[in-house]
């Protein structure tokens, strides 16, 4: 008797301890979205540069706008200024907490816009090392979480995506958490359970006192060697835009 | 001459002396060579290569192009999984569920970087302003009757599937497994993806018995030559066995044996130290070497033993001086047919296949150590092992007047036998010529072996796995969408296909054109490249941005958008029409599009099509050389300018004859083949040594004319080379049965050009001497020296 009671303490407390840990990360995830809570819009310059094996480089620059909103995912605009031949070629997505996101294409060529069936977010964004989902908003419904461990101020929380079209098994993200639970490494696991990438935040700058805002991106593909580095530039959080800003008509007005 | 005769004194007395100091001093001289063999073997290791790569040198053009194409795009090494329903129709509801099943089992293959299926295949089409791109069948266990039926139309209509994913009744299927290697660790393919693979595979079968599977591709050859490796190296315990027997009956003493045996475990262990101390990973070529070593190593103690059982049982000599008798006359010839036969071997390092560099150098140190053990171990091992013999009456001099009889048959008709050989051996000649050179690396493997039947299944069947591959370039970043690259492109691509030994091409241009297509509606007017810039790279742009995980374009596309690769599927065609086709695709390319899009052909296929005539290139001059050196090491053992000169002629017709007669029998020679020339003829000399140093004995000591002498070569040798032949020819016999055919060709021939070798030297070669002896005047006839040094 007394051995049973014991056998179900143990189990009673390795219980609570595991909903703990997967608690504590939906935690961490909540927390780090307080922390980025209120930015309401804000524009950024983008510079793309693909590096393969032998060094060869290659660069695309693009402008992002993005607007923040609360009772569903953010929404998103990006215009391709170079290379030339796809300048003005924008997309428009509405991410949603829950289901599919939203995705539309301007092609200034044809001034057409044209709607992508977004069942495939797992691919490269514009032959770079970075997935659309990596790039897309990080909306907390989009993952189940473990908390792993803690190192001085970093936290690591592993998230295991939701959508079963995902690319990943699961992510291992480092977050800040006093510089306000920002971002410094995500590694993704394919869907074999290898590690496949990593990706390091660095040169961050903190806007408005609140939002911190890394300056570089650098994403290195561990199976074919191939690099991709973002540098952002010009961050402006007083631009102050809308809804209006971010429809299918916005869109074919920015592209041409 | 006379420094030669001195040369020839100074030898005997070192073999004299060399024979006592190992009989005084046995147990040290034995201890040493087991402590310096033990210290080698404890540096081996033997690591296995299964790597293609290794057929292939580091300057090699071929490799160091295909090797830059695949930085460019991705590193496609692969596993083809091709599934055949019993009832013959792919487009069931089970049978995609099964498909689709195992398509997503493949994702979880080790290093895998991309699965393409029928089911995973990304079809593009469109509704309204909607572009949807989505698997072709997903979630198949959901679909009605109609939308199944709706999706066999689709497929069979989809030129990326039909003839590479697809056949065309749509009753075979395949899954092409893409794995990127880190190419870290050896055991990355044999360890890991392999073993995944076939679990896969077998866990496919039970759940899904009505399918049957078949597996190809770079990863299963790979597989098969680790594995045909491992086996050829089993081989080796056949041989021992011969090794034993075969040394048994010719001695007929067990302590003989024993040592024998002894000798070439030494070597062989020595020779595993070489490996491992010059870091050398074992391949299907090399990975002969036990056998090899085993097969040259143990005639040298076969030569000693038998002399010295010989004085022991005829001359009733006592053990010790029988030995010292042995070691006398057998130091010269085992040390001449020695280094003929590391000259022979080193010549390997004269072709440009890295195997069979390795095969050369390993054997040759096997040699080199053998000779040490066989002048130092074998007689130590003697002199204390109770070795005791009883003077016999010998039942050889039957067989002593058989050779005799040979002897004076050739003696009475010289000429004619000269004429006839030499029209036979012309006859072949000219037959040799006709024989062609074929690296289908498949046919490497006989169908004894899996991957070799399930390949012939697949290319009978689904697709051809021989292919081509160009890296077409636009000469300006994102020239990808100029509509000029784009129609040529587009012009090269229907070249290709109207080619008739082409099965399928993949091009950029067909994605181009798809997805033009889709955006204008899926009107079929529009399948067609685009023709404004622009279009074409936005189209691309948002194409790209539809594909899910592993399945976009960066191993058709470069990061710059500046080249696209176009992959060739042939037919089954031998290497030279390979060769020639991707030398027409090279000149189309040349007359018909601007310079930047000029691209040389690439593959592995292509790669090993071009390796046999590589290989003879190459190994022309390492031939030459030893023609050179090993001539030149007879005429100094012979002490004669003139036999040295003449013993080319026995030398080098064996091979022709060997060649003349592989005509008739394959007429196809490979890679394994051309290195046969120097590799038999440091063997095969060794017959012409003994027989004519015979001849020159009897011509100068005994004074006999060249009649006389040629009978008694054939009396006093012509035993001692049917023996030692037939022992050659046993090991190259095991080693004819390994199911790799670079090995198995090698040996096969080399069987055939030994046993001609010795034919020659029975039949040609005495009624050559007697020829061109009697222009001579027997002026040699008088001439005293002292005891030549290959007497037995």
């Amino acid at each position: 008797m007394k051995k049973i009671v014991f056998i179900l303490i143990v189990l009673i407390t390795l219980g609570i301890q595991a909903q703990t840990s997967e608690e504590l990360g939906l935690q961490i995830a909540k927390a780090a979205e307080q922390a980025d809570l209120g930015f309401n819009s804000s524009t950024v310059n983008l510079k793309m540069t693909l590096k393969n094996k032998n060094g060869q480089t290659s660069e695309r620059s693009l402008t992002t706008k993005t607007l923040e909103l609360t009772d569903d995912g953010d929404k998103s605009l990006i215009v391709f200024n170079s290379p030339k031949d796809v300048k003005g070629t924008s997309t428009l997505t509405f991410t949603h907490k829950v289901g599919s996101d939203d995705q539309w294409l301007f092609l200034p060529s044809i001034k057409r816009v044209k709607r992508i069936s977004s069942n495939n977010k797992s691919g490269p964004f514009v032959g770079s090392e970075f997935a659309y989902e990596d790039l897309s908003s990080q909306e907390v419904e989009k993952y189940t979480y473990k908390f792993i461990e803690e190192k001085g101020s970093l936290v690591v929380v592993e998230q295991d995506p939701v959508d079963p079209k995902s690319g990943y098994t699961r992510r291992l993200v480092t977050y800040n958490k006093d510089k306000g639970y920002r971002f410094e490494k995500v590694e993704f696991y394919d869907r074999k359970n290898a590690l496949l990438k990593t990706l390091i935040y660095s040169n961050y700058k903190i806007y408005k006192n609140k939002f911190w805002r890394a300056a570089t991106f650098t994403m290195k593909n561990h199976q074919s060697n191939k690099e991709t580095i973002l540098e952002f530039s010009d961050y402006n959080f007083d631009i102050d835009l809308s809804e209006e800003d971010f429809t299918q008509v916005a869109l074919k007005r920015i592209g041409s | 001459m006379n420094a030669f005769k001195k040369a020839g004194n100074a030898t005997n007395v070192f073999a004299r002396s060399w024979a006592n100091f190992v009989i005084k001093y046995k147990w040290p001289v034995l201890l040493a060579a087991l402590i310096l063999a033990i210290g080698l073997g404890s540096k081996g290791n033997m690591e296995f290569d299964g790597d293609y790569h290794v057929f292939f040198s580091k300057s090699n053009p071929e490799l160091e192009a295909f090797d830059a194409l695949q930085d460019k795009y991705t590193k496609d090494d692969n596993v083809i999984i091709v599934l055949s329903p019993s009832n013959g129709n792919i487009f069931t509801k089970e049978n995609l569920t099964a498909i689709e099943e195992l398509t997503a089992e493949s994702w979880n293959t080790p290093y895998s970087s991309r699965v393409d299926a029928v089911t995973n295949f990304q079809h593009t089409s469109a509704v309204g302003d909607d572009l949807y791109v989505d698997d072709l069948s997903y979630e198949s266990s959901l679909k009605t009757d109609a939308e199944i039926l709706e999706i066999k139309e689709k497929a069979l209509k989809e030129p990326l599937l039909v003839n590479r994913i697809l056949n065309e009744k749509g009753s075979i299927t395949a899954i092409n497994i893409t794995v990127r290697l880190p190419g870290i660790d050896l055991n990355e393919i044999p360890g890991e993806v392999t073993p995944f693979v076939r679990n896969m595979i077998s866990d496919f079968k039970e759940k899904y018995p009505n399918f049957e599977v078949h597996t190809s591709g770079l990863i299963p050859m790979n597989t098969a030559f680790f594995e045909s490796s491992m086996n050829d190296m089993g081989l080796t315990m056949i041989m021992l066995i011969i090794v034993i027997i075969t040394t048994f009956i010719l001695t007929r003493n067990i302590w003989s044996t024993l040592a024998t045996l002894i000798v070439v475990l030494l070597s062989i262990m020595s020779a595993i130290g070489f490996v491992g101390l010059m870091g050398i990973k074992l391949t299907p070529p090399s990975s002969v070497f036990p056998t090899m070593i085993l097969t040259l190593a143990v005639a040298d103690s076969i030569h000693i033993l038998v002399t010295m059982l010989q004085k022991m049982r005829k001359e009733g000599l006592n053990k010790v001086d029988a030995l010292k008798e042995a070691m006398r006359l057998n130091f010269m010839p085992v040390f001449i047919t020695s280094l003929t036969t590391v000259i022979g071997f080193l010549t390997m390092n004269f072709g440009d296949v890295p195997p069979f560099w390795d095969l050369g150098n390993i054997t040759a140190f096997g040699m080199g150590m053998a000779f040490l053990y066989s002048t130092t171990a074998l007689p130590a091992l003697m002199a204390i092992l109770p070795v005791k013999s009883k003077v016999k009456k010998e039942d050889t001099k039957v067989r002593k007047e058989w050779y005799a009889s040979l002897g004076n048959f050739v003696v009475k008709q010289p000429v004619r036998l000269t004429i006839i050989s030499l029209l036979v051996i012309g006859g072949l000649t000219y037959l040799a010529s006709k024989n062609t050179f074929n690296d289908e690396f498949v046919n490497y493997f006989d169908e004894t072996v899996a991957f070799r039947t399930d390949t012939d299944y697949i290319r009978n069947n689904l697709t051809g796995i021989y292919n081509i591959e160009y890296s077409i370039g636009s000469g300006e970043s994102g020239g990808i969408n100029n509509p000029e690259y784009l129609k040529s492109l587009n012009a090269f691509e229907n070249w290709l296909n109207e080619q008739p030994e082409v099965i399928h091409v993949n091009a950029f241009s067909e994605v181009a054109r798809r997805v033009n297509r889709s955006m204008h509606g899926d009107n079929e007017s529009f399948y067609r490249v685009p023709d404004n810039r622009d279009e074409a790279a936005q189209y691309l742009l948002l194409y790209e941005l539809s594909l899910p995980f592993g399945l976009d374009l960066n191993n058709q596309i470069n990061v710059d958008k500046s080249e696209t690769r176009v992959t060739v599927t042939l037919d089954n065609i031998t290497s030279a029409d390979m060769i020639a086709f991707s030398k027409k695709g090279e000149d189309w390319l040349k007359n018909n599009t601007p310079e930047a899009m000029h691209a040389i052909g690439v593959s592995p296929t292509l790669m090993f099509s071009k390796l046999g005539f590589r290989q003879a290139e190459s190994m022309l001059t390492g031939n030459i050389i030893a023609l050179i050196l090993i001539s030149l090491v007879l005429m100094l053992a012979l002490k004669n300018f003139k036999l040295g000169l003449l013993s080319i002629i026995p030398n080098v017709t064996p091979v022709l004859v060997g060649f003349g007669i592989w005509a008739l029998y394959k007429a196809q020679i490979n890679t394994g083949m051309v290195i046969v020339f120097g590799m038999t003829l440091g063997i095969i000399v060794d017959d012409t040594v003994h027989f004519m140093s015979k001849f020159l004995r009897a011509r100068r000591e005994l004074g006999y004319d060249a009649k006389q002498a040629v009978v008694y070569a054939f009396e006093t040798v012509g035993k001692a080379l049917v023996t030692t032949t037939i022992v050659l020819l046993a090991g190259f016999a095991v080693l004819s049965t390994s199911s790799f055919a670079l090995n198995s060709y090698m040996a096969r021939i080399t069987v055939i050009i030994i046993l001609s070798a010795l034919i020659i030297d029975f039949i040609l070669l005495p009624s050559l001497l007697i020829l061109t002896s009697k222009k001579e005047a027997v002026a040699v006839k008088n001439i005293k020296t002292t005891q030549v040094a290959f007497d037995k």
